[in-house]
């Protein structure tokens, strides 16, 4: 793992310092609200329905024992006992004082975290494939490019203050696991003619009210050149990209307004302009920031057959093959039947952070889809490792099943919620399991957002939700065909919406025709591709 | 009738405009206003940004709440309706004491 060098920690414990002045100033009344307002917000600080909201930056979604440690700490001390991992790969806090929220940056500076630009017109953090330098399918390790984005996009001053928020995510793997596709730049890391890493990069992708796939700017950007091509992206956005709208200012709107080829030309311009300048990494600062994160060594240990139907069925979903001989990562569910997606308690996330000095070399990921992910278990230590989980309510065996299902937080805390979404993922869950359909629908995604602004990424669920606000009645839109990782693709609405509990039941006959229709080992897209929607409408609205 | 709420400042907990001026956690305590005096009342509350956050008025019928924002009122007033801390905040067992 990355760890701070003296730049960061500075940065940080200042940033700190900053923010508790500026705390003391709004509470003595030396800064009005609207003053303080994008203070707090550029330090992670949102005010909800009922409390202020602790947004902390997990870098690419990765943190060590000690940093899980300290998180289980904020959430037992100044929460009600729990964190809430979110779809960016970050942990909110629903409870906390602002007159705490200094102390609180102060500790978690301590373990080399902070708040900063999880919210705000700025790049935010980084997010990647959560088996990234484990997964067997990997081309590269993503992990030193995100560290590297995160060194130049930290209070980078000509990106302070975009248009809007900016994120990007990067796969070094074949599969794509960090959904390139729907981020503001999407990129990938592949082999070029001669054989050298560089990137494949996308641009203008994004969810939110107005869906689109990110569009390729290129098939292959040098390493060395990448925080170059990079500014230029960057740089022809800030310019041109509107202010005016909040609606329209996003990057997918200014690629579409401007088309893809003259958006791409405009990059390839700046680009030029700024090739073989200073933005140019050094090989050596590549290879330091490289030096953070070497693979695992081997285990060479047997793995004992095991009969046990429990171990098998979680060993089947949330066990995924390593690219280091001996090693697994496994997936630790954050879903289990009826309970909150997302939610992990303090004495979870600690007995979590032990498990992994145990047993995973003190490295834990947060995945996109709100689980928890341990990269490098060893195979003979699974059975062992599952027993303590099963103990913990943390070895769901639902990884990328139905019931592994996405939610923001919704109405229940969210300011900007039209409708609940937690109270809907819990149903379905505990349908799901009533009905025994998880297990033979196979692999399926089911997410859902309180309003338009998809953090519950529902445009690219196979099966989507979307809460909206009818004359102050909850109702729910039904989408299906989305697609987050690998070829994205935006869902289409089925028809009319739903109340809260028919919403329940319809996701659920959309599951169950698709078992009855599909055929062989057809994955959900793939069925519905080969019949259509029509007989999922049917049956779905046939009373 | 109206009710006036805002997020206090100290700790964004919910509260409600009270006759006599000040704020309280308490709903029933909640000093209810005729349209025509509600601009006056929320005047004075917004000059009071030091103590909370974003005053607004909420619809309010006798003793309940009412109106297009119902519900979201009411998850404001009684709490989430789902979530981990539900039950921590129901009790309002706060880890800190407020
Ligand atoms: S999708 Fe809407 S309701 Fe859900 S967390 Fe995002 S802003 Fe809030």
């Amino acid at each position: 793992m990355y760890r701070y060098d003296e730049i960061d920690d500075t940065l940080v414990r200042e940033r700190v310092e900053e923010f508790r002045g500026q705390v003391a100033a709004r509470i003595k009344g030396d800064l009005t609200e609207d003053q303080f307002k994008p203070l707090r917000l550029m330090n992670g600080v949102y005010l909800q329905l009922h409390a202020y909201m602790l947004r902390v930056a997990i870098p690419y979604g990765v943190l060590s024992s000690d940093q899980l440690r300290m998180l289980a700490h904020v959430a037992r001390t100044y929460d009600r006992g729990y964190g809430h991992f979110t779809t960016r790969q970050n942990i909110q806090y629903n409870w906390p004082r602002l007159v705490d929220i200094p102390e609180i940056l102060d500790q978690l500076a301590s373990v080399e975290m902070h708040a900063i630009q999880t919210s705000g017109n700025c790049i935010r953090n980084t997010t990647t494939d959560p088996f990234a330098g484990a997964a067997a399918d990997e081309v590269s390790d993503p992990r030193p490019w995100c560290e590297l984005i995160r060194q130049w996009s930290t209070l980078h001053p000509e990106f302070t203050y975009l248009p809007r928020k900016f994120k990007i995510a990067v796969t070094g793997a074949k599969a794509d696991r960090a959904a390139i596709g729907v981020h503001d730049i999407g990129l990938r890391l592949v082999a070029g003619e001669n054989g050298d890493i560089g990137f494949e990069v996308h641009a203008g992708g994004g969810q939110g009210r107005t869906p689109r796939v990110a569009v390729k700017l290129r098939d292959f950007v040098g390493q060395r050149d990448l925080l170059a091509y990079l500014t230029a992206i960057l740089r022809v956005y800030n310019l041109a990209g509107r202010r005016d709208n909040m609606y329209k200012a996003r990057i997918k709107i200014l690629v579409e307004s401007m088309g893809a080829d003259a958006f791409t030309e405009a990059v390839e311009d700046e680009f030029a302009r700024l090739k073989n300048g200073p933005l140019t990494i050094p090989v050596e600062e590549i290879e330091r920031v490289a030096a953070h994160f070497l693979p695992p060594a081997a285990d060479p240990r047997p793995v004992a057959k095991s009969a046990d139907p429990a171990f098998l069925r979680w060993k089947a979903h949330n066990v995924k093959p390593h690219k280091v001989d001996g090693l697994r990562s496994v997936v630790v569910s954050l879903k289990p039947t009826g309970k909150t997606p997302g939610d992990a308690s303090a004495g979870q996330m600690d007995a979590l952070a032990d498990l992994a000095d145990r047993y995973g070399l003190s490295e834990i990921r947060v995945t996109k889809e709100q689980n928890l992910v341990l990269p490098h278990v060893a195979a003979a230590d699974l059975a062992d490792l599952h027993a303590v989980l099963a103990g913990l309510e943390l070895a769901t065996p639902n990884a990328g099943l139905a019931s592994d299902i996405v939610s923001c937080p919704g109405l229940d805390y969210c300011n900007l919620a039209n409708a609940r979404s937690i109270p809907l993922a819990q149903a379905i869950s505990k349908r799901l399991a009533e009905t025994g359909l998880d297990e033979p629908a196979g692999e399926l995604t089911i997410k859902i957002s309180g309003c338009i602004n998809a953090c519950g990424h529902h445009h690219v669920a196979n099966i989507g939700l979307l809460g909206v606000d009818k004359k102050g009645e909850e109702v729910y839109q039904l989408t299906v065909g989305g697609v987050a990782d690998g070829q994205s693709a935006v869902g289409k609405i089925l028809g009319p919406g739903f109340t809260a509990d028919s919403a329940v039941e319809a996701v659920l006959t959309v599951v169950r025709v698709f078992t009855e229709r599909r055929t062989g080992a057809e994955t959900f897209i793939e069925t519905l591709g080969r019949i259509g929607a029509d007989p999922f409408k049917e049956a779905v609205y046939a009373d | 009738m109206k009710a006036i709420t805002a997020n206090r400042l100290e700790d964004g907990r919910v509260v409600y405009r009270k006759a006599e001026g000040g704020w309280t956690q308490h709903f029933e305590d909640a000093a209810r206003y005729s349209d025509d005096a509600l601009d006056s009342a929320l005047e004075a509350a917004l000059a009071e940004e030091g103590v909370v956050v974003g005053p607004y008025a909420i619809d309010v019928e006798g003793a309940a709440l009412s109106g297009a924002k119902l519900r979201r009122e009411s998850i404001r007033l009684f709490g989430p309706t789902a979530g981990s801390t539900r039950e921590a905040a129901k009790q309002g067992a706060d880890h800190v004491q407020i």
